[in-house]
């Protein structure tokens, strides 16, 4: 590379959430901005400095004929491409439109649908495009974005663990919420990264960082049913922000 | 025959995502405005339907990851009204603590990163900070401490986890929520250094004309709940929000606009409420205000620049307030037996008005819902500055009168300020 790398930031379908994460890291973002050129981030600068890129960061996910060629120009501009969130790696919750019909979706919320271009289904970036690495989280946390940005400009792989929310129960040493207070929990089948926030809440874990590598969701569905939860709670446990990554999919429609 | 020219926006994001505009002129007659909005649509409101009322704070939050806990307050007084649940007061104050929180994040975003580049001349705070890095650092500081207020109650910034139906999964003791009042204390003085330093920037003129609505609460300048009540005279509550506005279709956006029954545009957000609720405003914050020149009311758009910097310092002071006099609940939160209904629930998100809608059955289940967030109620109400601003400005070149377009559009910080320095207006001359 010569001179500082070049980053952007890229759009689609979302709340804005995970790009603002970048924005969040108020001690790092001079820094990260005299490491690298921020050379397109429309949220943070209307300056834009022409391609190719040396690392695209890409939230949202892609739900309309536009965003669907949009990001095969993205990728043709970008060395290397990372897509942060939910919505870029698994369809957000967008993708409950996934298990419905978007027609029916469109008349109840506007009153011309006719005027709203939109497709039938919220996919992921990568079923569109090659994609470098996946960040997960609804949001994303912000010390692993950071890992994920500094291992891409040395050029190695970004330490990130695909373990179980468990194993950071465990580290933070908070008291497993299924076994002393029998609070359903999708801790066991989801992926660390988030530092277990909702189980020290009191709270079982909704699962928004996705399926963690290999999760036994069969095992995981008996104990929401032993806890109680009927078989439309299962279903909806499994279908919220990641509802359309396949290992929940596959565990919302076996429910 | 007058030259005619076309100022454009592609790429006007920030309506939570992604707008464009565009201005026609005929001389220096203004043809035609309008605010497209073509953020895909996602449908919040059909995908809520067959979900537990107690997954709304959670769902309706990821509608925008800049003011998640306005759309879960929302959600959860509209919940807690059909059920009818009142909070005890520990829990009421921890409310608004944490919505104090997302305003001083929210405010210190748009007011360093988003809006002052614009009254400065530079695309935006990072090129900022190298001309005048305490100023941005300062900034960066102010978002910090909302951040650590949203962290320590919600569990973290973006997304809060501890927002429930009746209050919150886990309340802080009082020892944990002391350790804000340091940085808050800190906060209120890079506030107050706000206030002066964007009351000294320039600003283009635009007097706000429409009618101006926002929340109002006897004794406080209303944040997390209240009734709906404007300048002309309007005084209801939540319940009848339907009655009085209505939404309505255009082709150019998958927003839809708001206007009220009566076909008038009005405005919500900082302007709106300095102007209804300014008397209710802390000593230190009216003080601030009043050494700034703009006491309330204040219906100049550029100014609300200052505005929102007033209310950082009120924010700050508040939840100051709060933290000090807080006692810890004897439950974190009120237990939810849900009954049949529709309810109605509004807040103060940093940019106006939020309202939702719900009905629910007698398990809980969401039957329908409808959410009007601020920037399509403000939708109108910013075109109308923009068709003002053309006039009053068209005797300059493209590129200033591209400016001072945006600089109008982010007067209003529109959740098309998810969208904001993505203005990319371009300039055709036919």
């Amino acid at each position: 590379m010569n001179g500082r790398p070049k980053l952007a930031v890229w759009k689609f379908a979302s709340c804005d959430g995970c790009q603002l994460t970048l924005l969040d890291c108020e001690d790092e973002l001079l820094a990260i901005a005299g490491a690298v050129e921020i050379a397109s981030f429309l949220e943070a600068s209307s300056a834009e400095v022409e391609g190719p890129y040396d690392l695209s960061i890409v939230e949202g996910s892609i739900t309309t004929p536009h965003d669907a060629a949009r990001i095969q120009e993205v990728r043709r501009v970008s060395k290397a491409l990372v897509t942060i969130g939910a919505c870029a790696t698994a369809g957000g919750i967008q993708a409950l439109r996934n298990f419905a019909d978007v027609e029916e979706f469109t008349r109840l919320v506007y009153a011309s649908p006719e005027f709203v271009s939109t497709l039938a289904t919220s996919t992921p970036i990568s079923a569109h495009v090659p994609v470098d690495f996946e960040l997960r989280g609804c949001p994303i946390d912000k010390r692993q974005l950071l890992e994920v940005v500094t291992a891409f400009l040395h050029g190695r792989r970004p330490g990130i663990p695909s373990t179980s929310v468990c194993t950071e129960c465990k580290r933070r040493g908070t008291v497993c919420v299924v076994v002393a207070h029998g609070t359903p929990c999708l801790g066991p089948v989801t992926q660390a990264g988030c530092g277990a926030l909702c189980p020290a809440y009191n709270r079982g874990c909704y699962g928004c960082f996705g399926p963690k590598e290999t999760p036994n969701t069969v095992s995981m569905t008996r104990r929401l049913q032993l806890l109680g939860l009927d078989e439309r709670d299962v279903e909806r446990v499994y279908r919220t922000f990641n509802a359309d990554a396949p290992a929940f999919r596959e565990a919302s429609s076996g429910a | 025959m007058p030259e005619r020219r076309t100022i454009k926006t592609d790429y006007l994001a920030r309506v939570e995502g992604e707008g464009a505009m565009s201005v026609r002129l005929r001389g220096d007659t203004v043809e035609h405005v309008e605010l497209r909005i073509f953020e895909p649509p996602r449908f919040f409101e059909a995908l809520l339907r067959g979900r537990s009322c107690l997954e709304a704070p959670d769902i309706t939050a990821r509608i925008c990851g800049i003011c998640p806990v306005a759309y879960q307050t929302s959600a959860v007084n509209a919940i807690e009204d059909v059920c009818g649940i009142e909070l005890p007061a520990p829990l009421r104050a921890l409310r608004r603590i944490l919505y104090c929180g997302e305003w001083i994040e929210s405010h210190a975003l748009h007011v360093y990163m988003l809006h002052a580049p614009d009254f400065l001349g530079y695309d935006g705070a990072i090129e900022l900070a190298r001309d005048e890095p305490a100023a941005v650092e300062r900034g960066l500081a102010l978002k910090k401490t909302g951040n650590e207020v949203l962290a320590l109650i919600g569990g973290r910034e973006i997304h809060p986890i501890n927002v429930r139906v009746g209050g919150f999964y886990r309340a802080p003791t009082r020892r944990e929520l002391r350790r804000l009042v340091e940085p808050l204390e800190r906060a209120r003085e890079a506030a107050l250094e706000t206030v002066r330093w964007t009351a000294g920037f320039d600003f283009p003129e635009r007097a706000v004309e429409c009618e101006l609505v926002a929340l109002s609460e006897p004794g406080t300048y209303a944040i997390e709940r209240g009734r709906i009540i404007s300048d002309r005279g309007l005084d209801i509550g939540a319940a009848a929000y339907d009655e009085h506005f209505v939404e309505e279709h255009v082709e150019r956006s998958n927003a839809l606009h708001s206007r009220r029954r009566d076909g008038g545009t009005y405005l919500c957000g900082p302007l709106a409420r300095y102007a209804l609720n300014g008397a209710a405003l802390s000593p230190l914050a009216l003080e601030a205000a009043r050494e700034a020149g703009v006491e309330p009311p204040c219906r100049d758009a550029f100014r609300s620049i200052v505005v929102r910097s007033v209310e950082l310092v009120y924010a700050c002071d508040e939840a100051l307030r709060l933290i000090e006099s807080y006692e810890e609940p004897d439950a974190p939160f009120v237990p939810l037996e849900p009954v049949a209904g529709v309810g109605y629930g509004v807040s103060e998100a940093p940019r106006g008005l939020l309202y939702h809608r719900y009905r629910i059955d007698a398990d809980g289940t969401i039957l329908d819902a409808k959410i009007v967030p601020p920037t399509s109620q403000n939708q109108l109400a910013i075109e109308d500055d923009l068709r003002a601003v053309v006039e009053r400005y068209a005797r300059l070149g493209d590129e200033e009168l591209r400016a001072v377009c945006e600089q109008a559009i982010r007067n209003y910080d529109p959740c098309i300020s998810c969208a904001t320095h993505f203005l990319d207006l371009q300039v055709e001359r036919l």
